[in-house]
């Protein structure tokens, strides 16, 4: 007799968040469609990490896959949260814009291409500084280019999450996905606690940070799009979904009155709370329910 | 921050395919793993850890008494144990084999 209806639905799940940043692209690609470019066998290392004693990566934690997804021509950038938690150096970075360059010329030459971008990432990698900043506002200005013809997914699949300067590539993103594991935030727990003290953010508060900077709580905001079990195949049919739907008509980082408006209409003498957010700026107390 | 290299002539039977395995996080690391154009087998290793020398040399030897492919390793490594080292090059000989 088969004992396989014991186990919760989660177990059959193929789980994206324990791929690797490779596997994760990979996973998201019309099967035979794709080739990596600048892969880790050209060595395209950090040439700052060896001179402070840190091993680099041969591919600087960032992987570019260029092929198709749902059979439309699309790029992925993903990652490593494992290598110094997905931090952006000189190469990550030049990784990175010379991808979103890459599809947006090929937009203009008549093949429009959409990228994805898997970020796990704390965002600048501190050990090269200024480069790292210098970066992410080259991963911007070439982001805001591309947008203009093509959509730009950004998955969040965790668990290191998206915060920093990546936070705000998320940010200028047209659709964002998230897990319930994710995060997304500018400024770390950690960083908060550090700067304003424990009693201003808990860093060790698990249920505060992720009422705040959690999946749910972000897609309930209407700050993300999409809310999405940690499923392999149920992430890349949401990327699909957007791959195939466009860009849209007004990006959200466009909608700058709505949001000032918003921020301005807090009460702010009183401690809110996640829901009543949720209730206030999407008018979806509950939602948030995983797909 | 050191680097270490080693050479095993007797390895020398000629692989075609590459394999890259592993990550550089704390603990870890990851191996590049190619056809030699020598036709013998050489390994470099750059590591964070400093002065274990002679463990590298004792796991690299007892892998190269059982595996004879040609190959040019490379390693980036961020403090990974000899029992990971091991680990991390059987998996790396199993892609490169398949």
């Amino acid at each position: 007799m088969s004992n396989t209806n014991i186990f919760p639905p989660f177990v059959a799940r193929r789980s994206f968040i324990e791929l690797s940043a490779r596997e994760r692209a990979q996973s998201l690609m019309d099967s035979g469609s794709w080739r990596e470019l600048v892969g880790p066998f050209e060595r395209i290392e950090s040439p700052w990490l060896p001179e402070q004693g840190i091993a680099p990566q041969s591919d600087d934690g960032c992987v570019v896959l260029k092929g198709k997804i749902a059979a439309k021509p699309a790029v992925v950038v993903a990652l490593e949260g494992g290598f110094q938690a997905g931090s952006m150096g000189e190469v990550s970075g030049a990784k990175m814009t010379a991808t979103l360059d890459l599809a947006a010329r090929d937009c203009q030459n008549g093949t429009t291409t959409a990228a994805v971008l898997l970020l796990e990432t704390g965002g600048v990698r501190l050990q090269e500084a200024n480069l790292g900043l210098a970066a992410i506002a080259e991963v911007m200005a070439s982001l805001l280019a591309l947008r203009e013809h093509a959509p730009i997914i950004t998955v969040i699949a965790g668990t290191v999450g998206c915060f920093g300067g990546m936070s705000l590539v998320a940010g200028l993103s047209s659709y964002i996905v998230m897990t319930p594991e994710a995060r997304l935030g500018l400024n770390g727990p950690e960083v908060i606690e550090q700067e304003s003290g424990v009693e201003e953010f808990d860093s060790s508060d698990r249920p505060l940070i992720w009422a705040i900077n959690g999946g749910e709580q972000r897609v309930g905001m209407g700050v993300a799009d999409e809310l999405v079990v940690d499923d392999a195949e149920r992430i890349a049919a949401a990327i699909q979904r957007y791959v195939k739907a466009g860009f849209p008509v007004v990006h959200r980082s466009q909608q700058v009155e709505l949001y000032r408006n918003r921020i301005a209409a807090l009460d702010t003498s009183k401690q809110f709370d996640p829901f009543s957010l949720r209730e206030s700026w999407n008018n979806k107390k509950k939602e948030g329910v995983a797909r | 921050m050191e680097q270490l290299k080693f050479d095993y002539p007797s390895a020398s039977r000629h692989v075609t395919k590459k394999a890259h395995v592993g990550v550089v996080g704390s603990g870890d690391m990851e191996i590049l793993m190619e056809p030699s154009p020598t036709g013998t087998a050489h390994v470099s290793i750059l590591t964070s850890v400093n002065g274990f020398s002679s463990s590298w040399k004792a796991v690299l030897d007892r892998f190269f008494a059982k595996y004879e492919g040609a190959v040019r390793i490379h390693i980036n490594d961020a403090g990974a144990t000899p029992g990971s080292v091991m680990l991390r090059l059987e998996q790396a000989v199993e892609v490169i084999e398949q």
